[in-house]
């Protein structure tokens, strides 16, 4: 009773930071239910993958092999998983709400006959789970009945785990998978080039919306700002529908959720599902020329103002402050 | 081809949903309800693949009776038909999902297309359930689906980029933003609709296990956010993010 089984997603060996985020949770819920927490990384050879995740504080990390978790494709992955979570008896199946997860998580539940919470933002003591509905706009605080229950966690609200001093044992298992039942074939997968940090990692964003008006000007007025800054580049939906910058920048309800250290809204009025996926950031600015964009509502500090004008004061000002 | 797409009744997405001071439910008297937009893609993508390759489009709501206004939407859109199963009670994924997949087994259809996500319980489940429900591949959050003679090829957006993935039907996909822009309804669609087939079913007359497993126990707003501070200057904001806020 009580154990948790920890979905550690990897990208070829390396743990996105979103995995630690996992790792954390089921630490807690663990903890919170008094059973064991164990990490299962999947692949055609993890372990040596698997050996990365035991300093977090699992008792033992599964290194789950099969050819055929050589790369990620749903039903492959759901059967393998399914079939741990059984035979190691846990309560709770775990993963970060990550692309993959959102994909993997439903159809691993629906194989367990399982419910699942998806995105909970917190896990509370009886255990129910919290998780945020219409947007963000209501929160609703969810319960889960029947032996499994399945959950993903929203990548930005849980701290990603600490390495520690403990050094789980890694047990190498092979999966158990009907090979002749899998019907799906992984082609390609094309990665948005860039030497930014990810948007779900950055600690500071800069976001551009419609108020930029055409693509040229997220280069030559936005990217100078978010270079010096060091920081990851998003947009509003306005935005990329307008095809100003490419999809995978979009920030919002139905887009990444994100909660930097420090999130800058430029030319951005602010529509409720573009505050859903930035809200809980910790800082917020917000330039805009329209001092009634709902946006100021949430923003620490707000600057009504003419974007192409301010942005590059503020780009300027910061190199200031970086040689002073 | 048969193409069956399930959709849902959402409040409109531009609505300012309030909670019920209870938590019991949300206040549905300024409500305007909608198809989900994602799940108008699904109806979108249905059409355009049945106006390639003749087919057939089939609609199906889980909800009450009052859900037949958005079937005859989609159906005024273009879907040849539709299927209400008929609940009052407040369904989880799970149910849903076993609901859709007892249809898809009754109906057959070559590909089922749902939305990725209903925009009120931003679940995102229900497709991915049915698919495994039924043994079938699933390509979720798909913004681009090309149907050869042999096999379909999915493009997925997914974190970093764009994965591209291939199966043989029949199959589930979930429709992403990106993937089509749904049509408005015409009035020769709309007049049409009225005649076309809208069939209610019980939704306990289907022999599935409907219990809910995930419950909602209360409902609250999120602690507000106190923001609305304004500064002068791109300098001063600059100044305070340094001295103040301590993040740059």
């Amino acid at each position: 009773m009580g154990d948790v089984l920890i979905f550690a997603e990897h990208q070829g060996g390396h743990f996105p930071k979103s995995t630690l985020t996992a790792v954390h949770a089921g630490l807690e819920l663990a903890k919170k239910r008094g059973g064991k927490a164990v990490a299962v990384v999947a692949g055609d050879a993890p372990e040596a993958a698997a050996g990365e995740i035991a300093k977090y504080g699992v008792v033992k990390v599964i290194a789950l092999a099969h050819p055929a978790l050589k790369n990620y494709l749903a039903d492959a992955h759901a059967q393998a998983l399914a079939a741990l979570a059984k035979k190691e008896g846990a309560e709770f199946v775990i993963a970060t709400a990550t692309a993959m997860g959102k994909d993997l998580f439903p159809r691993l539940a629906a194989r367990l006959g399982a419910a699942m919470a998806s995105e909970i933002t917190a896990i509370n003591d009886d255990p129910t789970f919290v998780r945020p509905t219409y947007a963000g706009n209501v929160m609703a605080t969810v319960e889960i009945d029947g032996p499994i229950k399945v959950l993903t966690v929203r990548g930005t609200a849980f701290d990603a785990a600490k390495p520690g001093d403990g050094d789980a044992p890694v047990e190498k298992q092979n999966a158990e998978i009907d090979a002749g039942a899998l019907k799906m074939e992984f082609v390609s997968f094309s990665a948005t080039k860039s030497d930014r940090p990810q948007l779900t990692e950055a600690r500071i964003i800069v976001s551009g919306g419609r108020g930029l008006k055409a693509g040229e000007n997220f280069k030559t007025v936005l990217e100078p700002l978010v270079d010096e800054l060091g920081a990851a580049m998003g947009a509003s939906r306005a935005a990329v529908d307008a095809g100003f910058v490419p999809n995978d920048l979009q920030v919002g309800q139905t887009g990444k959720v994100v909660a930097p250290e420090l999130y800058i809204a430029v030319g951005i009025s602010g529509a409720i599902q573009h505050l859903a996926g930035m809200k809980d950031s910790k800082v917020i600015c917000a330039i805009n020329k329209d001092e009634e964009a709902p946006i100021f509502a949430v923003a620490d500090y707000g600057l009504v103002a003419d974007l192409f004008k301010a942005v590059p004061e503020m780009t300027e000002e910061i190199k200031k402050l970086k040689h002073s | 081809m048969k193409i069956l797409v399930p959709i849902k009744r959402v409040p409109d997405p531009a609505t300012t949903i309030r909670v019920l001071p209870d938590g019991t439910g949300i206040a549905t008297d300024n409500v305007k309800w909608v198809i989900n937009p994602f799940c108008e893609i699904a109806i979108e993508e249905a059409l355009r693949i049945k106006e390639k390759q003749t087919g057939e489009v089939v609609l199906v709501t889980v909800g009450q009776s009052t859900w037949q206004e958005q079937l005859r939407t989609g159906l005024a859109m273009g879907a040849d038909r539709a299927i209400l199963v008929k609940t009052d009670a407040a369904l989880d994924s799970l149910a849903i999902a076993r609901i859709i997949a007892k249809i898809a087994g009754n109906e057959k259809p070559d590909l089922v297309i749902l939305g990725k996500q209903a925009i009120d319980d931003d679940a995102n489940q229900v497709g991915q359930m049915v698919a495994e429900m039924l043994g079938w591949p699933q390509a979720t959050f798909a913004s681009k689906i090309e149907i050869a003679a042999d096999k379909i090829s999915v493009v997925r957006e997914v974190d970093g980029g764009l994965e591209t993935i291939a199966f043989k039907m029949p199959a589930v996909i979930t429709a992403d933003l990106r993937l089509n822009e749904p049509r408005y309804a015409s009035l020769p669609g709309i007049m049409k609709a009225r005649k076309k087939e809208l069939k209610e079913i019980a939704a306990d007359s289907l022999g599935v296990d409907l219990a809910p497993k995930l419950k909602i126990k209360t409902l609250a707003a999120p602690p507000k956010r106190q923001g609305g501070r304004k500064v002068a200057s791109a300098q001063e904001m600059v100044s305070l993010l340094h001295t103040e806020a301590k993040v740059i």
